[in-house]
C-alpha cells in the first residue's frame, strides 16, 4: 500500500504539485492523467525521490520513504519510462539484471530470474539474452524496459508514459501484456499517461490532475458518469464518453437469453467492439458464443450510462 | 546518356603525382653534407637498370587509372610500388657514393617524396574502399611498421644521407627517441590523470564549465614557441627561489618545462571531450540509471563513462598526435627529443640532420594516429549513433 500525504513540490513560488493526497492499495493500478504541466510526472518522480518533495510524505508499506537513502528506496521500486532508457552498452540480459546485481544477488539466481522474465514477456531467452538493445524492435525494447523494472520483484512499479513511443498496434498489445503480467504478479502500479483510453483500459482508478492539484481519483465509470468538475469532464473526453463507457464492460456483462442470426462473438469482447459489429453488419442483436444474445438496445442503454449487471 | 568515366579521378591524381615524381630528380648528390648538390633522376643515378625501374614504376602508376580497378588490386599495386620506390632510393645511394669520396652525400629529393606520396595515397584510398575488418587493419598497421623496420635495419638505405647521420649518432638517436616518447606519453598521462576528473567535474557542476574551459582555451591559444619560452623564466625563477624545487627537478630549461607545456596543451581536448562525452549520454539512459537505484558513483562508472569512452579516446588520439609533433619544439629549450636534431640541423644548415629529427616524428605521429583510430573503432561508435532507432 502506498500512502501519499499532502505531497507538494514548489519551484520558487510556483507549486508544480500542490498538496496531493492519495492512497493506492496493494495490487491496484492507478493511472495519473492530466494535461502537460499538470504535475503528474513530478508526482510520480517524487515517489522514488528522483525529485525531492518540498513538503508532505510518502509511505510505502508503512515505511516513510524519506527515511531511506534514495538509491536504496529506488531499488525497491520498479521504474519504466518512455523511450525505455535501456543501456546501449549492455546486453538484454545485463540490462534486466541491473537491479538484482545492485542488490548483490548471486549469479545463478540472477540468470534464472532473467530467463523467467524473458519468458514472461514472450522473448525467448536463448534468442534474446545476448542481444544488444539497439538490435531489438521498438516493442521489444519497451518489453525489456518493463522486464528490467520488474527484475527484483518490486512491490511497486512506476511507469511514465511507458507506451508513448509505440505505434498503435504494438501499443495495444503492450497494454494487454502489461495487464496480464500485473495480474500474474500482483504488483501495485502507478502509471502516468495522457491517453484516456489507455487509462480506462488499464487502471482500476484514474487520478485526474490539473495545475498540480488532484481533481478526482475514482474508477473510470465514476469519472465518466459523475465527474467532480467540468474540467474532469473535459479531460475525460465529452464526445467519446459513450464509447469509453462501453469499453469498460464486456459482452458477458450484458448478455441476455434469446436468439440472433450471424457469426457469434466471444463473451470477453468489449461492448464497444460489440456496438461496432452491430453497426457495421446492420444487425439489432449479436449471438454470444456459448448462448444468449447482446442487443443493440441494451448497448445503447449501457452507452448512456446504465450500469450492466 | 552519359558514358561512365573509364578513368577514376583519384587514380588520375595518384598517377599524375607519381609520374611527376619520376620526372623530377630522385636524389641529390653532394660532395659533403652542407654544400648544395647535383640533382639526379632515377635513370641518371642507376643507368639502364634505372630506366627499367622507372618504367616499372610508371606502369604501376598507370595501372591505378581504370575506374573499375578493384580495391584489392589497388592495394596490390600501391604497396609494392612504395616498397620499390624506397629500394630505388637505396640502390641509387649505393651506386652514387664512390669509395674514395667518403664525405659525399646522397639525399632523397623531390622526386622520391612525390613517388612515395603517390603510392601512399593510393594505398590509403584502396584501404578506405576495402574497409577491411578491424583485425585486418591491425595486421596491416603492424605489417607496415615491421616492413619499415626491416628496410631500415637491412642496410639497403645505408648510403642515404639521413641514415649516415643516424650511423654517426645512433646512441644519441635512441636516447632522444626515448626522451621524445617520454615527453609525449608522459604529458598525455598527466593530462589524463588530471583532465578526466576535471571533465567529470565540469559535467557535474555546469557552473564551473565556462571558467575551466575558458581558461584552458586561453592556454590553447598561446603559440607553442611562446609557451615553451614562457616556461624558461617562470620555472627558472621557481627553481631559484622555492626551496627544494630545484632538487625535485624543477628547472627553467630541460625536460621539466617541456613536459609542463605539453601537459597544458593537452588539457583542453581531454577535459572538453570528457565533458562532451558525458553530456552525450542520452537523457532516458541517465534517468533510468538513477531511477533503478544506482548511486552517483555507480552511474558514472557503469553507465556514463563506458558510453563516453569513444569520445574520450578521440581526445587521446588528438592529444597524442599533437604532442608527438609539439615535442619537437621541446628541443629548443633543451628538453631533448627528436627536436634536438631538428634545431641542431637548422643551426648547422644540415638538412639531413633536420630530417633525422623530422622523419621519425612524422612516422611516430602517423602510427599513433592510426593505432588510436583503430582503438576508437573497437570501443564502438559514439553513443548518439548507437541509440539510433533500430
Amino acid at each position: 500500500m502506498i500512502e501519499i500525504e499532502h505531497l507538494t513540490r514548489r519551484y520558487g513560488p510556483r507549486a508544480v504539485v500542490d498538496d496531493v493526497s492519495l492512497t493506492v492499495q496493494q495490487g491496484e493500478i492507478v493511472a495519473l492523467v492530466g494535461t502537460s504541466g499538470s504535475g503528474k510526472t513530478t508526482l510520480l518522480r517524487m515517489i522514488n525521490r528522483l525529485i525531492e518533495p518540498s513538503s508532505g510524505r510518502v509511505r510505502i508499506g508503512g515505511t516513510d520513504t524519506a527515511t531511506l537513502p534514495p538509491h536504496q528506496l529506488r531499488r525497491r521500486i520498479g521504474y519504466a519510462i518512455q523511450g525505455h532508457g535501456l543501456f546501449p552498452h549492455r546486453s538484454v540480459a545485463q540490462n534486466i539484471a541491473t537491479v538484482p546485481r545492485l542488490l548483490g544477488w548471486d549469479r545463478a539466481r540472477i540468470e534464472a530470474r532473467v530467463d523467467e522474465l524473458l519468458d514472461l514477456f514472450q522473448l525467448p531467452p536463448a534468442e534474446f539474452r545476448n542481444r544488444r538493445p539497439q538490435e531489438l524492435s521498438g516493442g521489444q525494447q519497451q518489453r525489456v524496459g518493463v522486464a528490467r523494472a520488474l527484475a527484483a520483484r518490486p512491490e511497486l512499479l512506476l511507469m511514465d508514459e511507458p507506451f508513448g513511443a509505440l505505434d498503435p498496434v504494438i501499443r495495444a498489445q503492450a497494454q494487454q501484456d502489461l495487464r496480464r503480467i500485473q495480474r500474474e504478479l500482483g504488483t501495485t502500479l502507478l502509471l502516468v499517461t495522457h491517453d484516456m483510453t489507455e487509462a480506462m483500459f488499464l487502471a482500476h482508478r484514474i487520478a485526474v490532475m490539473d495545475h498540480g492539484r488532484l481533481l478526482q481519483c475514482a474508477p473510470a465509470r465514476e469519472i465518466l458518469t459523475r465527474p467532480a468538475s467540468p474540467l474532469v469532464q473535459a479531460l475525460a473526453g465529452e464526445t467519446a464518453r459513450p464509447f469509453h463507457l462501453l469499453s469498460l464492460s464486456q459482452v458477458a456483462d450484458l448478455a441476455q437469453p434469446g436468439h440472433a442470426e450471424g457469426p457469434p462473438i466471444t463473451p470477453d469482447t468489449s461492448l464497444r467492439d460489440a456496438l461496432a459489429q452491430c453497426l457495421w453488419s446492420g444487425r439489432d442483436a449479436l449471438p454470444v458464443k456459448g448462448g444468449g444474445v447482446v442487443t443493440l438496445a441494451a448497448l445503447r442503454r449501457a452507452a448512456a450510462g446504465a450500469v450492466p449487471r | 546518356m552519359k558514358a561512365a568515366p573509364r578513368i577514376s579521378r583519384q587514380g588520375a591524381l595518384f598517377a599524375l603525382i607519381g609520374l611527376a615524381g619520376l620526372a623530377l630528380p630522385l636524389v641529390q648528390l653532394r660532395p659533403n653534407r652542407i654544400v648544395p648538390g647535383e640533382p639526379l633522376s632515377l635513370p641518371a643515378a642507376l643507368g639502364w637498370p634505372g630506366w627499367a625501374l622507372a618504367l616499372l614504376l610508371a606502369a604501376a602508376l598507370l595501372a591505378l587509372l581504370p575506374a573499375r580497378l578493384p580495391a584489392r588490386a589497388g592495394l596490390a599495386l600501391a604497396w609494392p610500388g612504395a616498397l620499390l620506390s624506397v629500394l630505388a632510393l637505396g640502390w641509387a645511394g649505393a651506386a652514387l657514393i664512390a669509395p674514395d669520396a667518403p664525405l659525399a652525400r646522397v639525399s632523397p629529393a623531390a622526386g622520391f617524396w612525390l613517388l612515395l606520396l603517390a603510392f601512399a595515397l593510393a594505398a590509403a584510398d584502396a584501404l578506405a574502399r576495402l574497409a577491411p575488418p578491424l583485425a585486418w587493419r591491425w595486421g596491416l598497421l603492424l605489417g607496415t611498421v615491421l616492413a619499415g623496420a626491416a628496410i631500415l635495419s637491412s642496410g639497403v638505405l645505408g648510403d642515404i644521407s639521413v641514415m649516415r647521420e643516424y650511423q654517426s649518432r645512433h646512441d644519441v638517436f635512441w636516447r632522444e627517441a626515448g626522451r621524445h616518447l617520454l615527453l609525449a606519453f608522459g604529458s598525455l598521462g598527466l593530462a589524463l590523470a588530471l583532465g578526466l576528473p576535471l571533465g567529470v567535474l565540469v559535467h557535474q557542476a555546469p557552473r564551473l564549465r565556462g571558467a575551466v574551459l575558458g581558461a584552458l582555451n586561453a592556454v590553447q591559444t598561446v603559440p607553442s614557441l611562446a609557451m615553451f619560452g614562457i616556461m624558461i623564466p617562470l620555472f627558472g625563477w621557481i627553481a631559484a627561489n622555492v626551496p627544494g624545487a630545484a632538487a625535485a627537478g624543477v628547472a627553467g630549461i630541460g625536460a621539466f618545462p617541456a613536459l609542463v607545456a605539453l601537459f597544458l596543451y593537452s588539457l583542453l581536448p581531454v577535459v572538453s571531450n570528457m565533458a562532451v562525452g558525458l553530456a552525450s549520454v542520452p537523457q532516458p539512459v541517465a534517468e533510468a540509471a538513477a531511477g533503478l537505484g544506482m548511486t552517483r558513483a555507480q552511474r558514472l562508472w557503469r553507465v556514463e563513462l563506458p558510453l563516453a569512452l569513444p569520445v574520450v579516446l578521440a581526445a587521446v588520439r588528438i592529444v597524442l598526435v599533437q604532442n608527438i609533433g609539439l615535442t619537437v619544439i621541446a628541443g629548443l629549450i633543451g628538453g631533448g627529443g627528436f627536436g634536438a636534431f631538428v634545431f641542431q640541423g637548422l643551426n648547422q644548415t644540415a638538412m639531413d640532420l633536420v630530417l633525422l629529427g623530422a622523419l621519425p616524428t612524422i612516422a611516430l605521429a602517423l602510427v599513433a594516429g592510426v593505432a588510436l583510430g583503430l582503438l576508437t573503432a573497437q570501443a564502438g561508435p559514439a553513443p548518439l549513433e548507437r541509440t539510433a532507432p533500430a
